[in-house]
């Protein structure tokens, strides 16, 4: 629409725009070189309108301070030549997972992942599912023109069977590439999104249909609703070789029947609420102001140097956790401390094994090759590391006695039947208390009441709470009774 | 307060008290344990945190989350580390300041999931496309998993660039004493960061420069804020460096194997000392040139076929003789191993190097 003025200088009747650019479009598109009076999109292109559309419900929905648009690779990579707003130009493809970023760090602002088909619909459809899944709180608009603009023309996931393209040079075969991808419908399958619709820049009554769907898409976002989705076919005319307005009529004649427009999903019922869990001070989360075990006074009585321990047998005997228990003992009594677990396909298939470290001062290797204390609770891991503990050292053995065939190791031996024992209390899972029973009595290096304080933090049922403080008994006792194997002397650390 | 904790824990921990609020990440061992630790406590404490699609994806959203000021990071090892090169790139040319964690586990491919330092390359070097530099830290305990992400963050704004903190399998899995205190962090403003305002309507965040002349002025003003931390950030760690005639060089879980090296060492009277580089970039040149002073043999140790080796050839061109010893595929050397390599090379037991370039 226009209206007529006067001129009353000249006489002449000149005409003056009611529809005004947008004012959030910049008023100067800055160009270098002799292109200074145009867009860098070509005559006829369809992101000129679509530009527009979206520029317009910006302004109507007084959201232009609000937006930050995400600009994808593709023509309209130079998005924020056009929109004075927050811009943010990212990787090809990622738009959506960059929208997604975006939108967390700010969950009351606009995000718009303006897309082409290269970007969203090849390179990008990982990015713009998961987006859409996860019900991002964005809208993004999809200009689908059936082909790449900016590289020059090769085929597009959404480019049509027959068409030609520099990469389809015979035109697109779906023996050979496939049929075109509809996005619309592919995103409409899933359970998040809340708005997806399709619409076509062809004519004058499609682009108005395009302008609704482009302000309710905002509108839903405005509102905090969900994931918006506007797919939009749009003309070429420089790569398809069109004038503009045969290239109208081709999106209408050619795209629409592949492409039907619709509204693929509306969603009226809300989507289910936050559930985030309650908010809570970072010194609490991060376990800074109390930990567990904040009764200790951090000194010992005993006199010690450090201790390096390895443990190790099946899955499931509490190896971790029994080196773990030592290693949190000695971090409240004030020792430096380390665990080192094996990790991975050793602990999937069905072994484990870690080691641990205590010392007065600062530890340098957390691995040790020559350990002063082998906790081995099954044969295997007998077989595998008894060699290691150097004479001084000890080793406690799961077992009655050792294996027939096995030959003295230069370390000091105590058979412990912790497995029978644990048994006999009730609980074969106790097994690792029982060695720890017997680790502390031989080395003294905790007060069997630090274990004992340990356990009750840790062990909520409280019968298995009494089987562990049995089975620390049973193992100072079994250590006590035994009849050393082997040399007998305290390993290195011990004073 | 003082605890036990897992490395991987440690980063997370360190993280939320440097007022990292967003995490965007994607499972791979050895690292996953830092995705499970953000995803338990961000949400408690008002930040986000997200699993996304991919490690593309997931370094995506750390860029479009940087883009709007957050203090953001992400955390993989090698596999996944590949995957992000792309948008460190991005976020390197964007200058977008971020944190992510890198667990190495052995390559190449899908190698194992055991330790090993062999994205140092990948890292340091770069590994995207361009010219930029990542600010690379290694951490060599689980005190520093928390307290080098905690200068990772401060360095990657103070800087706008990623900041990468490279640790190995076992300082990720292993656990230690750590002790962390709570402060109010000091995060400076960003004026320059998209986040939706009237106040920054008329910024952009983008690595295009079309005009050859304006990318190579970005470019340029890239290198010279690298100049610039090149001579303020370089940090490292010494012990016996000073009379040292056997300098051995080594970081993260080596540096740990090669410290208790050492002190038998001394304790027998061998003259060895450690160098471990705390920043790899920047790498520590200077230091490290003094400490090798006396030195008439310098030991490169890294569970690799020789990466950093370069850089500590490069920092003494050519004065020392530069030895390197490696162990791959999740081998990591005992005392007793790396002992028997210095003692081989014992100044009184070998020919003198001095002044020879290997």
């Amino acid at each position: 629409m226009a209206t007529d003025v006067k001129d009353e200088r000249t006489g002449f009747e000149t005409y003056e725009a009611v529809h005004e650019k947008s004012s959030v479009f910049y008023d100067l598109y800055e160009r270098k070189s002799d292109l200074k009076q145009q867009t860098h999109y070509c005559p006829g292109c369809g992101h000129g309108v679509a530009h527009k559309l979206i520029a317009e419900a910006l302004q109507d929905l007084g959201l232009q301070d609000r937006t930050i648009f995400v600009s994808p690779v593709g023509c309209s990579v130079f998005a924020y030549y056009y929109f004075d707003v927050g811009n943010v130009q990212v990787a090809h493809g990622r738009a959506p997972a960059a929208a997604t970023g975006i939108k967390r760090a700010c969950p009351d602002k606009i995000v718009i992942s303006y897309q082409g088909d290269g970007d969203l619909a090849a390179i990008g459809t990982a990015e713009i599912v998961h987006a859409a899944n996860r019900g991002e709180k964005i809208t993004v608009f999809f200009i689908n023109n059936g082909i790449y603009g900016m590289t020059g023309g090769q085929m597009a996931p959404t480019t049509l069977v027959g068409q030609k393209s520099t990469t389809s040079p015979f035109g697109r075969r779906p023996a050979n590439e496939g049929f075109p991808i509809h996005m619309a419908e592919l995103l409409a399958t899933l359970q998040a999104p809340v708005y997806v619709e399709r619409v076509a820049l062809c004519d004058n009554k499609n682009i108005m249909r395009a302008r609704r769907a482009v302000r309710k898409a905002l509108e839903l976002q405005r509102d905090g609703a969900g994931f918006s989705f506007v797919e939009i076919l749009s003309p070429c005319p420089t790569i398809w070789g069109k004038e503009p307005v045969a290239a109208r009529s081709w999106v209408l004649e050619k795209m629409v029947p592949e492409f039907p427009l619709a509204v693929f999903r509306d969603r009226k019922e809300p989507l289910p609420a936050n559930g985030a869990p309650p908010q809570r001070p970072v010194i609490e989360v991060l376990g800074i102001k109390e930990a567990i075990n904040n009764h200790g006074n951090g000194k010992r009585t005993q006199p010690f140097k450090g201790l390096s321990i390895n443990i190790a047998g099946f899955g499931g005997q509490g190896v971790l956790l029994l080196g773990q228990l030592l290693a949190e003992m000695g971090t409240e009594q004030g020792l430096e401390v380390s665990w080192l677990p094996s990790y991975g396909p050793e602990m999937r298939s069905g072994s484990a094994h870690c080691w641990v470290i205590l010392s007065k001062s600062r530890i340098g290797s957390p691995l040790t090759a020559k350990p002063d204390v082998l906790i081995a609770m099954n044969e295997v891991s007998l077989r595998k590391f008894a060699s290691q503990v150097p004479s001084g050292g000890f080793i406690l053995y799961n077992g009655q006695t050792l294996p027939e065939d096995f030959p003295m190791p230069q370390a000091q031996v105590y058979c412990i039947p912790a497995s029978e024992i644990a048994d006999k209390l009730g609980s074969a899972k106790a097994a690792n208390i029982v060695m720890m029973g017997a680790m502390l009595e031989e080395t003294g290096c905790f007060e069997p009441s630090t274990a004992t304080r340990f356990l009750e933090a840790k062990v909520k049922n409280p019968s298995l709470l009494e089987i562990d403080i049995k089975a620390i008994a049973a193992g100072r006792e079994a250590v006590d009774h035994q009849v050393n194997l082997g040399p007998l002397s305290q390993p290195d650390g011990f004073a | 307060m003082r605890q036990l904790c897992k490395g991987n824990v440690a980063v997370m921990k360190g993280a939320i008290l440097a007022g990292c609020n967003a995490y965007y990440g994607y499972p791979i061992t050895p690292a996953s344990e830092i995705a499970e630790a953000a995803a338990k406590f961000l949400p408690q404490v008002g930040g986000t945190f997200i699993q996304a699609e991919s490690e593309v994806a997931a370094i995506n959203m750390v860029y479009g989350a940087a883009a709007a000021g957050a203090r953001v990071m992400t955390a993989s090892s090698g596999p996944g580390l590949s995957l992000m090169q792309e948008g460190i790139s991005y976020l390197a040319g964007a200058e977008l300041p971020c944190v992510i964690v890198d667990v190495m586990r052995g390559g190449p491919g899908l190698g194992n999931i055991a330790p090993e330092q062999s994205d140092y390359f990948a890292t340091v070097k770069g590994g995207g496309h361009g010219n930029y530099r990542n600010i690379v830290l290694a951490p060599a305990s689980v005190q520093e998993m928390a307290s080098l992400t905690m200068l990772a963050f401060d360095l990657a704004d103070k800087y706008r660039n990623p900041a990468v903190v490279l640790a190995d399998g076992f300082i990720g899995q292993m656990m230690e004493a750590l002790d962390l205190e709570y402060a109010e962090c000091n995060i400076p403003a960003k004026p320059w960061a998209v986040k939706g305002t009237p106040e920054t309507r008329a910024n952009v965040v983008s690595s295009i420069y079309l005009e050859s002349d304006e990318l190579e002025d970005h470019n340029r003003q890239m290198e010279a804020k690298y100049i610039r931390a090149q001579n303020a950030e370089p940090r490292c760690e010494q012990y016996c460096t000073d009379d040292a005639e056997i300098l051995v060089v080594g970081y993260g879980i080596v540096s740990r194997v090669l410290r208790s090296m050492v002190e038998k060492a001394r304790a027998e009277g061998l003259p060895v000392g450690l160098f471990r580089p705390i920043t790899l970039w920047p790498f520590p040149s200077k230091a490290l040139a003094k400490a090798a002073a006396h030195a008439t043999n310098v030991l490169v140790v890294e569970l690799s076929n020789g990466q950093m080796l370069e850089d500590v050839r490069l920092a003494l061109i050519g004065r020392k003789r530069v030895d390197f010893y490696g162990r791959m595929g999740g081998n990591v050397p005992t005392v007793e191993e790396l002992r028997e390599q210095v003692e081989a090379r014992i100044p009184s037991r070998t020919e003198v190097f001095a002044g020879e370039v290997e």
